[in-house]
C-alpha cells in the first residue's frame, strides 16, 4: 500500500453547505413481477446530511438508490430534489454524483480523463478542466496520479478516483452503492473515516447504501433501515441501536439476545416473574426483551434484582476469547442462552467462571430495550 | 520470508527433495504430452505442404532456383487486378459485416442471456448448413428470374430484372452472409463483458445516450469488433466457393486464379507463387493489425 494513503483527506472541517439539496421521496413503488422491491416508500433526506440505507441483500435498498439515480423506472411515486420533481428526468440530467460498488472507472481512460469526463461533457475547457481535476486529485490525496492507467491502481486508489469523479462536477447530491465492500477490513475502516471527512468538507447531501450495520453506525447522520421493500425505521445511529423499532431492527443491528416477555392485565411486562417494563397504552399481546451482550455484566454471587438492576441466574456454557473482548454464553434455562460480552483489559470485569459454574448476570434497568411483537424469525 | 542459509534451506535437511522434484517433472511431462497429436497433424498437413509450396514457387522451368514465377506476376496487369479485387472484396465484405453485425450484436447483448441464446441460434443456424448449399441458395434468390426479382417486379419496385448475381453485388451479398457469424461471435462476447455499471456511470456523469455510446460503449466494444473484423477479413482473402459461384467469372480473387492456373495450365510453380504472395499479404495484415489494436487481448481474453 502506498504510504501516502495513510494520511487522511486534507480537509477544513467547516461545511460549505450551500450546495446541498434535500431529497423528498413519496409513495415510491417498484414491483418485479409480484414481488415488491419497494412498497410505497416515503423518505426525506435532509439537505447536507449523510443518510445510510441499511438492509439485508434483497431488501430493496439498492433499488431505492437506483431509483434516485434514475437507473430504474419505478411503477409509481415521486422523487424531488429540492423543489424539482425528477421522477421522469433521465439519469444524465439529474446532476447527482454516484460511486458504484464496482467503481465503474472507464478502463480506456487514464485517471485524469476519468475524473475530467463529467467536466468535458459539461463543456468545460481544457485548462480549467485540468485545474479542477488536479484539485480533485489533491482532495483525494492522489496528486500526480493523473497519467496513471486504471489497472495500475490499487483497490483503495480506484475507490478514491471513483469518488473524485463523482464529486468533481459539483453535484448537490452524492450517492454511494456499497463503495467500500471490495476493500479489505483495515482499509475499509480507514476509508469510512475519510469518507465522513470528505462529506463534511463537501457538505453535499449523501445517500449511502450498505448491508454492513457497523459501517452504517460509524458513518451516518441518520440510518434508514429497509426490509422487504419497506422503510422500517429512520433515525440517528444512537436511537436505532438503543431503541430499535421492532425485532427485525434489533436483530439486524448489533448483537442481541431476544427474550419473550409476559404481559399481565395491568400492562406490566415481566421476564420470569421479574418486572422489566410497562406496555403503557399499547395493547399488543407479545413483547420481547432485547439484551445487548455488552450491556450485561457478571454480578456477584449474592446479587438480587432491585430498583437499578435486573439479575438473571444461569450456568456458564462457554467462554470465547475474541481479542478485544470475550464472549460468554450463559444458559438461563435448558433452551435459552444469553450472550455476555466483556472487555479483556485489566480493568474489565472478571470472567464469570469456568464452564458449568453457576453465575449471576446483571442488566441495568436503564439498558432495558423492550419491543412489541414476538421474536424475529 | 525466512532467510535461507548457505545450502538453500533453513533446516538443511532436504526432506524428500529429490522425490518432490521428480513428481513435479512428471506432471510437467504429462501436460506436455497433450500437444503431441496436434503437433503431428500440424506438421503433416500444414508445415510439410507449405514448405513444398515454397519450394515449388522458386523452381524455374529448367528445374533450378529461379524467381520467374514471381517475375511473371509483376509483368501481367491481370495479376495486379486480381489482388486489387481480392482486397476490395475482403474490405467491402468486412465493412458490410460490421454494418450488419454491430447493431445485431448490440441488440443481442442487451437481451437477457436466455433470449440472446434464441436469437443467436438464428445467427448460427445458417452457419451449420453447408457453405455450398447456402451459396446456391443465394443464386436461386438473386438470379435474373429469381425469387427476389420476380417479387420486386410483381409489386412494382422495378420493371426489368436487376442484375444481382454473377457480379460484385452478388459476391458481396453471399460473402457477407457467410462471414457474419465470425464477426458477431467475438463482438457479442466483448459486449457481454462490458459492465452495465459503465453505461450507468456514463449517464450519471452527464452523458446523453449518444455520448455514452460513442465515448464509453464503443471504445470498450472495439477490441471485439477488431478481432471479428480481422477474422472475417483474413477468411475473405482466401475465399473460393462464393466468388466462384456468385461472381460468375467476373469476380476473380486470388484463390480463383490459383484454381484456374492449375486447371488450365497445370503450372504448379505459378500457382504456388500466388499462394505464397497471398500468405505473405495475410500475415502482414495480421501483423499490422496486431500492432495497431493489440487485438490479441480480445481474441485470447488477455487483459
Amino acid at each position: 500500500m502506498d504510504s501516502r494513503l495513510k494520511l487522511s483527506f486534507a480537509v477544513t472541517d467547516a461545511p460549505q453547505g450551500t450546495t446541498a439539496l434535500p431529497i423528498e421521496i413519496r409513495d415510491l413503488t417498484k414491483r418485479y413481477g409480484s414481488v415488491y422491491a419497494l412498497n410505497s416508500v416515503d423518505l426525506d433526506v435532509h439537505s447536507g446530511e449523510f443518510l445510510t440505507l441499511l438492509g439485508p441483500s434483497g431488501s430493496g435498498k439498492t433499488t431505492l438508490l437506483m431509483a434516485i439515480a434514475g437507473f430504474n423506472r419505478p411503477d409509481s411515486g415521486s422523487i424531488r430534489f429540492g423543489e424539482d420533481e425528477v421522477i421522469l428526468t433521465p439519469p444524465h440530467k439529474r446532476e447527482v454524483g454516484m460511486v458504484f460498488q464496482s467503481y465503474a472507472l472507464f478502463p480506456h481512460m487514464n485517471v485524469a480523463e476519468n475524473i475530467g469526463f463529467p467536466l468535458k461533457l459539461r463543456g468545460i475547457s481544457g485548462a480549467e478542466r485540468a485545474t479542477r481535476v488536479e484539485e480533485a486529485l489533491e482532495t483525494i490525496q492522489l496528486s500526480g496520479f493523473g497519467a496513471r492507467n486504471i489497472d495500475q491502481l490499487s483497490g483503495g486508489q480506484r475507490q478514491r478516483v471513483a469518488l473524485a469523479r463523482a464529486f468533481v462536477f459539483g453535484p448537490r447530491i452524492l450517492l454511494m452503492d456499497e463503495p467500500l465492500s471490495a476493500l479489505d477490513k483495515k482499509l475499509r475502516e480507514r476509508m469510512q473515516i475519510e469518507l465522513k471527512h470528505l462529506h463534511r468538507k463537501l457538505g453535499v447531501t449523501t445517500v449511502y447504501v450498505t448491508h454492513d450495520q457497523r459501517e452504517a453506525l460509524t458513518m451516518s447522520d441518520r440510518i434508514a433501515v429497509i426490509n422487504d421493500g419497506e422503510l422500517v425505521q429512520l433515525d440517528t445511529p444512537e436511537v436505532i441501536y438503543n431503541s430499535p423499532a421492532n425485532a427485525f431492527v434489533a436483530d439486524f443491528i448489533g448483537e442481541s439476545t431476544m427474550l419473550p416477555l409476559t404481559r399481565d392485565d395491568a400492562g406490566a411486562l415481566s421476564f420470569r416473574g421479574q418486572k422489566v417494563g410497562d406496555a403503557g397504552t399499547d395493547q399488543s399481546k407479545d413483547w420481547t426483551l432485547v439484551v445487548r451482550p455488552e450491556r450485561l455484566f457478571f454480578a456477584g454471587a449474592g446479587a438480587e434484582t432491585d430498583d437499578q438492576t435486573i439479575v438473571l441466574k444461569g450456568v456458564m456454557r462457554e467462554a470465547v476469547f475474541q481479542g478485544e473482548s470475550e464472549m460468554a454464553l450463559v444458559a438461563i434455562d435448558d433452551d435459552t442462552e444469553v450472550a455476555v460480552r466483556f472487555g479483556t483489559g485489566g480493568r474489565a470485569s472478571p470472567a464469570g467462571g469456568n464452564t458449568g459454574d453457576q453465575v449471576s448476570i446483571g442488566l441495568d434497568r436503564t439498558d432495558v430495550i423492550i419491543i412489541p411483537g414476538g421474536q424475529a424469525a | 520470508m525466512a532467510r535461507a542459509d548457505a545450502d538453500g534451506s533453513r533446516s538443511g535437511r532436504h526432506l524428500h527433495e529429490a522425490a518432490l522434484k521428480r513428481q513435479h517433472a512428471r506432471e510437467q511431462w504429462s501436460i506436455l504430452s497433450l500437444v503431441v497429436p496436434a503437433t503431428i497433424v500440424i506438421v503433416l498437413i500444414i508445415l510439410i505442404p507449405l514448405s513444398w509450396l515454397f519450394y515449388l514457387s522458386f523452381l524455374g522451368d529448367n528445374g533450378g532456383f529461379s524467381l520467374e514465377n514471381y517475375h511473371k506476376m509483376t509483368q501481367y496487369k491481370s495479376y495486379y487486378r486480381i489482388f486489387v479485387t481480392t482486397f476490395q472484396v475482403s474490405i467491402l465484405t468486412t465493412l458490410a459485416c460490421i454494418a450488419l453485425g454491430y447493431p445485431l450484436a448490440f441488440f443481442l447483448a442487451q437481451l437477457p442471456p436466455r433470449w440472446a441464446g434464441v436469437f443467436m441460434l438464428a445467427v448460427l443456424l445458417p452457419f451449420w448448413t453447408s457453405l455450398l448449399v447456402r451459396t446456391y441458395a443465394w443464386l436461386v434468390l438473386l438470379q435474373k428470374r429469381g425469387i427476389l426479382n420476380e417479387f420486386a417486379m410483381q409489386v412494382g419496385l422495378w420493371e426489368t430484372p436487376i442484375k444481382l448475381v454473377h457480379n460484385m453485388t452478388g459476391t458481396l451479398i453471399g460473402m457477407a452472409h457467410i462471414m457474419l457469424p465470425f464477426l458477431i461471435l467475438p463482438l457479442y462476447n466483448a459486449m457481454r463483458k462490458i459492465d452495465k455499471d459503465m453505461m450507468h456511470a456514463a449517464a450519471n456523469l452527464g452523458a446523453n445516450p449518444i455520448n455514452a455510446f460513442w465515448r464509453v460503449y464503443f471504445p470498450l466494444s472495439l477490441p471485439g469488433m477488431v478481432a471479428g473484423s480481422l477474422i472475417v477479413f483474413v477468411l475473405c482473402l482466401g475465399f473460393y466457393v462464393t466468388p466462384a459461384v456468385l461472381g460468375g467469372g467476373r469476380v476473380i480473387m486470388v484463390s480463383n486464379q490459383i484454381t484456374a492456373i492449375l486447371e488450365n495450365q497445370f503450372d504448379w510453380g505459378a500457382a504456388s507463387a500466388l499462394g505464397v504472395v497471398l500468405l505473405v499479404a495475410t500475415t502482414f495484415t495480421l501483423y499490422v493489425a496486431a500492432r495497431l489494436f493489440r487485438f490479441d487481448a480480445a481474441l485470447f481474453g488477455r487483459d
